[in-house]
């Protein structure tokens, strides 16, 4: 139900976007990695890179951003490694991203309760 | 913030974000939060009431190998589907920014739960008691992923049973936090978060603290 063909969508505008490429086990990016522009788009840059550079003036999410650009997450990443190859954005990793540690240490856990009681 | 009729305006000046403040210039941590839960039960509604800015989506897209395939081709057909989910997102204070993600809680969606979803702080399962059966699978898979859940019951109209025989029917353990809510109210909603919150805390207690890894 959640599941559709891609084919419905344009997989040539995907193809297209990232050279057919995928980072594979290669993923520095978490889904709420946030990302930071260091630099301001360069004239000739692919108008997704311009994009990315100009919302992440602010700290902002892998997820936002996919969302932003209508681009599927794997897309995003590609798009974003070559930006973070090129040193035009950092990431600003999530805290409890590493592999198979779910059990957050108390002081985050603590911080995040204080957050949710002040909403 | 403006009034609908002036959302051309803030097109034309900010051509990046129209739909939402930006965060932070210290936003340095972003944490995960995922709601599970079957077809209607409330995912958009309970990531809507409690998120700052009006929930997103968007999606992956899952290659995986088609069934069939003869043995002795080198190239084996590939099929790509694609998961959607929504999420919102909380400030939680300077650095910390909470993202709740609402996923389908359906087979497909749980190949990419390594992909999307792992370091996640927890899940909430949010529960339909007229389609209990939703929530098995979900429930299942997060006992796999080893991921510390909670389960919610949203409160539909009509009469409903009582925690206990829901209890009994998801066959949860005791020390599983089980609570009803209301997806809708925003205080609600925070009560499921703070539930789950606190239940890592005391998971987290009970465990010996683990090394950082370099």
């Amino acid at each position: 139900m959640n599941a559709r063909p891609v084919d419905r969508e344009t997989p040539d505008r995907l193809y297209t976007v990232t050279g057919g490429r995928t980072l594979g086990d290669d993923d520095p990016f978490d889904l709420v990695s946030l990302i930071v522009s260091e630099r301001d788009p360069a004239p000739g840059m692919q108008s997704e890179h311009v994009r990315i550079l100009r919302t992440c003036q602010y700290p902002t999410a892998v997820v936002e951003l996919s969302s932003d650009l209508d681009l599927p997450v794997s897309v995003v990443k590609v798009l974003l490694r070559d930006l973070l190859d090129k040193g035009s954005i950092t990431i600003r990793h999530p805290v409890a991203s590493s592999a198979g540690r779910h059990l957050t240490d108390l002081d985050m856990l603590k911080q995040v309760l204080v957050g949710l009681q002040k909403l | 913030m403006g009034s609908k009729s002036s959302d051309q305006d803030v097109l034309a000046v900010s051509p990046v974000s129209p739909t939402r403040a930006p965060l932070a210039k210290t936003a340095s941590h972003g944490l995960k939060i995922v709601i599970v839960g079957g077809f209607g039960v409330g995912k958009t509604t309970m990531v809507g009431s409690v998120s700052e800015i009006h929930p997103l989506s968007t999606e992956e897209v899952m290659t995986e190998a088609s069934r069939g395939v003869d043995d002795d081709s080198r190239v084996p057909d590939k099929t790509t589907t694609t998961v959607a989910f929504d999420f919102g997102r909380i400030t939680l204070d300077k650095r910390n920014i909470l993202y709740l993600f609402g996923a389908p809680g359906q087979d497909r969606f749980w190949y990419l739960w390594d992909q999307l979803f792992a370091g996640s702080l927890g899940a909430v399962v949010l529960v339909d008691t007229r389609r209990l059966k939703d929530s098995w699978y979900a429930i299942d898979r997060l006992e796999f992923h080893k991921m510390p859940f909670v389960v919610a019951v949203n409160r539909f109209d009509g009469p409903h049973p009582s925690l206990d025989r829901v209890r009994q029917a998801l066959a949860l353990l005791d020390d599983v936090p089980l609570i009803d809510c209301d997806a809708r109210q925003r205080e609600s909603s925070k009560n499921v978060l703070i539930t789950l919150v606190r239940y890592l805390t005391s998971l987290s207690a009970q465990s010996p603290v683990e090394e950082p890894v370099p």
